[in-house]
């Protein structure tokens, strides 16, 4: 694997009874790129992304994840890997029995040796990233659903991932808190150099943050591309895609 | 950690019936045996085994305690005639204490608490499996499991003892109350009765298996949560399934312990 590559994904497949979603998916991700993850819902694309952290197992194909092979990894050895990314779940996945505070000191206290004072920092200094420093003290159910994803992002990033997963980061929010959350994405990549998958049906959010795009479809890997060729291209799948799209966007 | 899965039908077969049920059982039996190969390692989590003891223990005090008062009241109000009837009514404190201290105090504090906590475990880790807040804690390194489950069965497993010696102490007390209602026996005279009949032996068996009856509460809410899948209604069924099972389970494990403490001290038997 290139010493460029952060992941590189080679033949995935993976199916659930006779359903195949992924029929061998191959892409790679270089460091510091943003790759955008296209396909309509149920094309695979959140498989896809939990198949590469290693929460769900597939069938057959190769993934390395900065030159390691992830399918054999030991649960120890996953886990020094998985420290090193962070994971953004279309529900944000707060916890609910965990103050705002609380859901960000968690990774930290679990997985590092950082004094109070230095986690203290680090979680007034993460929530001004996402600019939600009046919420530390609040409980998840008191936060809207885009301030839950900003605190999800948060949470993520406290602990300066490498890679950054993101599943589905606008979905369920208004155009507005959409645009703010994938600008947000991207100032947040630029400022921690990271590297970031990011699985949307969203075109604004693609927009903002793609270096590079693939379009799923079927299982396959239909298209990749930036995403001018992207949304300029002929293919029926993505015509049609796109044209939905922007039929929805200008409804919004 | 491969855990065969339970599947939910509306109709389902008897094929499918009797898999599930093997399914549970080996399910419970993986969940058991990471329990113990996850419990000596550290991190010790103290502060969330004390969170759990209050939550799931120090909150289950009201309504162990109404139960304690009552089993005593209606277990002395029923055996007082009849014992009359066979002119043995000096008795009643130490058969209602025997009664009380090996069987009822133990089995009747470990349903309560399985009604409470298996179902409580239950919802609170089946929410949180539904909601990915588990998937979240495995993607970032921490092992869920060690976090979320082992806590929770050694809380269950360490605060059932303490409950029930609570409840037998209450329900003695009830007991008495029953007694001078009806009958004007003396505080000492009761109390003496209870001690002069009670063998230390009597005792430890009762509460020893109370720490069986813990882990198996515990046990299975944190199986049935941890292993929820069908979204909100499999919540709903994994908190219903969770009081089931573990009740069923305690009543079950309550026939081999009792059995197996008349085996090893047949003095008790006497």
């Amino acid at each position: 694997m290139a010493d460029t590559r952060r992941v590189e994904i080679k033949n995935l497949s993976k199916g659930f009874g006779d359903k195949v979603v992924l029929d061998g998916i191959s892409l790679h991700v270089d460091i510091g790129e943003n790759l955008v993850v296209f396909g309509r819902s149920g094309s695979g694309k959140s498989v896809l992304l939990k198949c590469l952290i290693g929460l769900i197992k597939a069938d057959s194909g190769e993934i390395y994840i900065n030159g390691k092979f992830i399918p054999d990894l030991t649960q120890n050895e996953l886990n020094k890997v998985r420290k090193n990314i962070g994971f953004l779940f279309q529900s944000a996945a707060l916890y609910d029995s965990m103050s705002v505070r609380e859901n960000l000191e968690f990774p930290l206290k679990r997985l590092f040796d950082f004094s109070q004072t230095e986690i203290d920092e680090k979680v007034m200094q993460t929530l001004e990233h996402v600019s939600l420093t009046e919420a530390v003290d609040k409980a998840p159910s008191e936060l809207s659903g885009g301030m839950r994803k900003r605190i999800g992002l948060a949470r993520s990033i406290i602990t300066e991932p490498e890679l950054m997963l993101y599943d589905e980061p606008t979905t369920g929010l208004d155009p507005i808190s959409s645009k703010e959350i994938s600008a947000l994405i991207l100032e947040l990549q630029k400022k921690l150099n990271m590297t970031s998958i990011v699985v949307t049906h969203d075109v604004t959010c693609a927009q903002i943050i793609a270096d590079r795009a693939i379009f799923l479809g079927d299982g396959k890997v239909r298209f990749e591309g930036d995403m001018d060729s992207l949304s300029n291209s002929d293919h029926p799948f993505l015509r049609d895609f796109f044209s939905h799209n922007i039929i929805n966007e200008q409804e919004n | 950690m491969k855990i065969p899965v339970v599947k939910y039908l509306r109709r389902p077969t008897i094929e499918q019936n009797i898999y599930n049920f093997f399914a549970t059982i080996t399910g419970l039996t993986i969940f058991s045996f990471e329990f113990f190969k996850n419990v000596f390692i550290p991190p010790y989590d103290v502060g969330e085994i004390k969170r759990h003891m209050d939550e799931l223990g120090v909150k289950t005090f009201p309504i162990v305690s109404i139960t304690g008062i009552v089993i005593g009241l209606v277990m002395a109000m029923q055996l007082q005639p009849v014992m009359e009837r066979f002119g043995a009514s000096d008795f009643l404190p130490a058969t209602l204490s025997l009664s009380i201290v090996r069987e009822l105090g133990p089995v009747i504090t470990a349903l309560i608490f399985a009604g409470r906590v298996s179902s409580g475990i239950g919802a609170e880790l089946g929410s949180m499996r539904v909601t990915e807040q588990i998937d979240a804690m495995e993607v970032s390194a921490v092992h869920p499991f060690k976090y979320l489950v082992v806590t929770r069965i050694f809380a269950t497993t360490m605060i059932l003892p303490i409950l029930t010696i609570y409840v037998i102490f209450l329900s003695l007390f009830g007991g008495y109350i029953a007694v001078i209602i009806v009958d004007n026996m003396s505080p000492a005279y009761y109390v003496n009765s209870i001690l002069s009949s009670m063998k230390f032996g009597d005792f430890i068996p009762a509460i020893a298996k109370t720490f069986v009856f813990g882990y198996i509460v515990g046990l299975v809410g944190c199986y049935k949560g941890f292993t929820t899948d069908g979204g909100t209604e499999g919540v709903g069924r994994s908190a219903t399934t969770a009081v089931v099972i573990a009740s069923l389970l305690i009543l079950l494990f309550d026939t081999v312990l009792v059995k197996i403490t008349l085996i090893l001290w047949p003095t008790l038997d006497a």
